[in-house]
């Protein structure tokens, strides 16, 4: 039986101020990072358990180093769980680990309002004709990518090999219907008007550590967040950051019904690609969906005809698996998608990033004329994926009822502040809440508190399911401080 | 049973919708234009000015 896919997302947002000359992106994000921290309690994130350079393969370390390289930058945990930080030159938001796909989703669309927050926040530190400017995207249209990452926990004896097999072309032909759209090309691939993805044209590689350089399809980072003898985190690196919520729900959903399946042996076949790699881009390009991929063996199918395998298997295995009730309609809106993708794209636009951009660019085409490389086209392109709500476009098309809400605004403003009740991010968002003067550090698997003795004392969280409001509400309720949690708990010394 | 009975009424209604809609396709079309046409106007007024000079100096950092 497979382990229950606990999941969630990073996203590093696209970050600018308008009319300053001298911009600094560290900067800037620190200050968006610390003016939303700063009416909030303010917990550091720990790093003592992290080693992003470890390698799910086994051999060793690649640059092994510092667990983080930011680790002295801005960085807090939220009541809602999740973590607030500044990674590289961005202000980079992770979700709390989620029980299933649409809590997930529904804590990546949190992520968007506090960041939205933040930059509300840090305008007031600017001047007058200065603004704050966040975007969730993942390219600047000039070469430069950056990323939202998903993970999903996954059984320690799922051999690793087994992942690179069955996913990669699942992740490769996904991409029909979770690109966010993009103009043009980067990064040396074959110039075209509007792709799918906003990350394709940067990956590389079919297998590897690396997420800045050479960035591969499979990613190998072996961090598990938890206990590393029963558990992997997946970190799928390859997928776009996306706005639509259904889009989200479809990511995050079907990648995790296809690893249940996988960790269950219900994938009869892998199907392989014969070049992985040059198909990112090649599924990428083609609006018309319809361009058959070659698979190793000689055969060939377009990417909606594997994506069709794929859901076939997986609604065989959801027959017999004792699966979530929230995978039926994973597969529900898997199967509409696929149906409406073979139809007509254009159908898709109230479910899909891309195919909504694509739409809203065909429609100033039709009124005004305007130009695939218009600079306007750009712009439009670009403020699809602005969080603020009164300027984003998504925003614009949803309120207008162009795109299909799955939560309304005030179950997003809840999960702003409020954590997920079925896993450890529970007990973690609310000590953040309660206790919030005596937890001096938080990440993903213990607490430390200050609880007035001479040694801190440190809480583990090895297992991400345990700690939620079932298990832990009671003892919250009985603590009235740190100090009476850590005693109850029988905590150990730092 | 009730099944059939369910998708003939269906049917029934469909049929007199299409005769309907044939009717006034024009004016649907000329609704829906215009319904664009506001969308786009409302775009127009929050769309970032010099867009031109905008998108030149989007430039973000590689991360991850």
């Amino acid at each position: 039986m497979a382990i229950h896919k606990v999941l969630g997302t990073e996203t590093e947002y696209g970050i600018t101020i308008r009319n300053q000359a001298e911009f600094n992106p560290v900067l800037g994000s620190s200050m968006v990072i610390n003016s939303y921290a700063g009416g909030r309690a303010r917990i550091q994130w720990s790093f003592e358990e992290e080693t992003p350079g470890r390698d799910a393969r086994g051999f060793g370390f690649e640059g092994a180093g510092p667990a983080d390289l930011d680790s002295g930058l801005v960085n807090v945990v939220l009541t809602n769980g999740a973590r607030l930080y500044v990674d590289h030159a961005h202000p980079e938001y992770s979700t709390p680990e989620c029980y299933d796909p649409l809590e997930a989703t529904l804590y990546d669309k949190a992520g968007e309002v506090v960041l939205a927050r933040a930059a509300a926040a840090a305008q007031a530190l600017l001047g007058d004709d200065e603004r704050m400017m966040i975007h969730k995207n993942n390219s600047d249209g000039k070469g430069n990518s950056y990323g939202t990452h998903e993970n999903y926990l996954l059984a320690r004896e799922l051999p690793f090999n087994d992942i690179v097999r069955h996913f990669t072309t699942f992740l490769v032909t996904r991409q029909v219907y979770t690109g966010s759209g993009k103009l043009g090309a980067e990064n040396g691939r074959q110039q075209t008007e509007f792709q799918l993805s906003q990350r394709a044209d940067f990956f590389e590689e079919e297998v590897g550590l690396e997420t800045t350089l050479k960035r591969p399809i499979i990613n190998t980072r072996d961090e598990p967040h938890g206990d590393a003898s029963k558990y992997r985190r997946l970190h799928v690196i390859i997928g776009d950051a996306n706005m639509s919520e259904t889009q989200t729900f479809l990511k995050l959903g079907t990648a995790a019904l296809m690893l249940s399946a996988l960790e269950d042996g219900a994938l009869p076949e892998a199907l392989a690609l014969a070049d992985p790699v040059n198909s990112v881009w090649g599924v990428s390009h083609d609006l018309t969906l319809r361009r058959s991929l070659e698979l190793a063996d000689g055969r060939t199918a377009t990417p909606i005809e594997l994506q069709w395998q794929y859901h076939e298997w997986a609604h065989k295995y959801a027959q017999v698996a004792d699966l979530d009730p929230v995978f039926e309609r994973v597969l529900g809106e898997w199967e509409r998608i696929l149906t409406d993708l073979e139809t007509d794209p254009l159908s898709a636009a109230d479910r899909l990033d891309w195919v909504a951009k694509y739409r809203l660019l065909l429609d100033y085409r039709e009124r005004d004329g305007l130009a695939w490389d218009d600079p306007k086209a750009k712009m439009l392109a670009l403020q699809y994926h602005d969080v603020d709500p009164a300027r984003g476009l998504y925003y614009k098309l949803a309120r207008a009822g162009r795109i299909a809400r799955l939560f309304d605004d005030e179950q997003v403003s809840a999960a702003v502040n409020e954590p997920p009740t079925r896993t450890r991010a529970y007990f973690r968002g609310e000590c953040v809440s309660r206790y919030a003067t005596e937890l001096v550090a938080a990440n993903w698997d213990s607490l430390v508190f200050d609880v007035g003795e001479e040694a801190l004392k440190r809480v583990p969280m090895m297992e991400p399911l345990r700690g939620g409001r079932e298990l832990v509400s009671d003892l919250l309720d009985r603590s009235e401080s740190a100090a009476d949690l850590v005693r109850a708990l029988g905590g150990d010394d730092g | 049973m009730a099944d059939q009975e369910r998708k003939q009424t269906r049917r029934t209604e469909s049929e007199s919708d299409a005769e309907v809609i044939e009717e006034i396709d024009t004016a649907v079309g000329e609704e829906l234009t215009e319904r664009i046409d506001d969308l786009l106007d409302e775009i127009d007024s929050v769309l970032e000015e010099n867009a031109e000079e905008f998108v030149k100096n989007y430039v973000q950092k590689g991360g991850e």
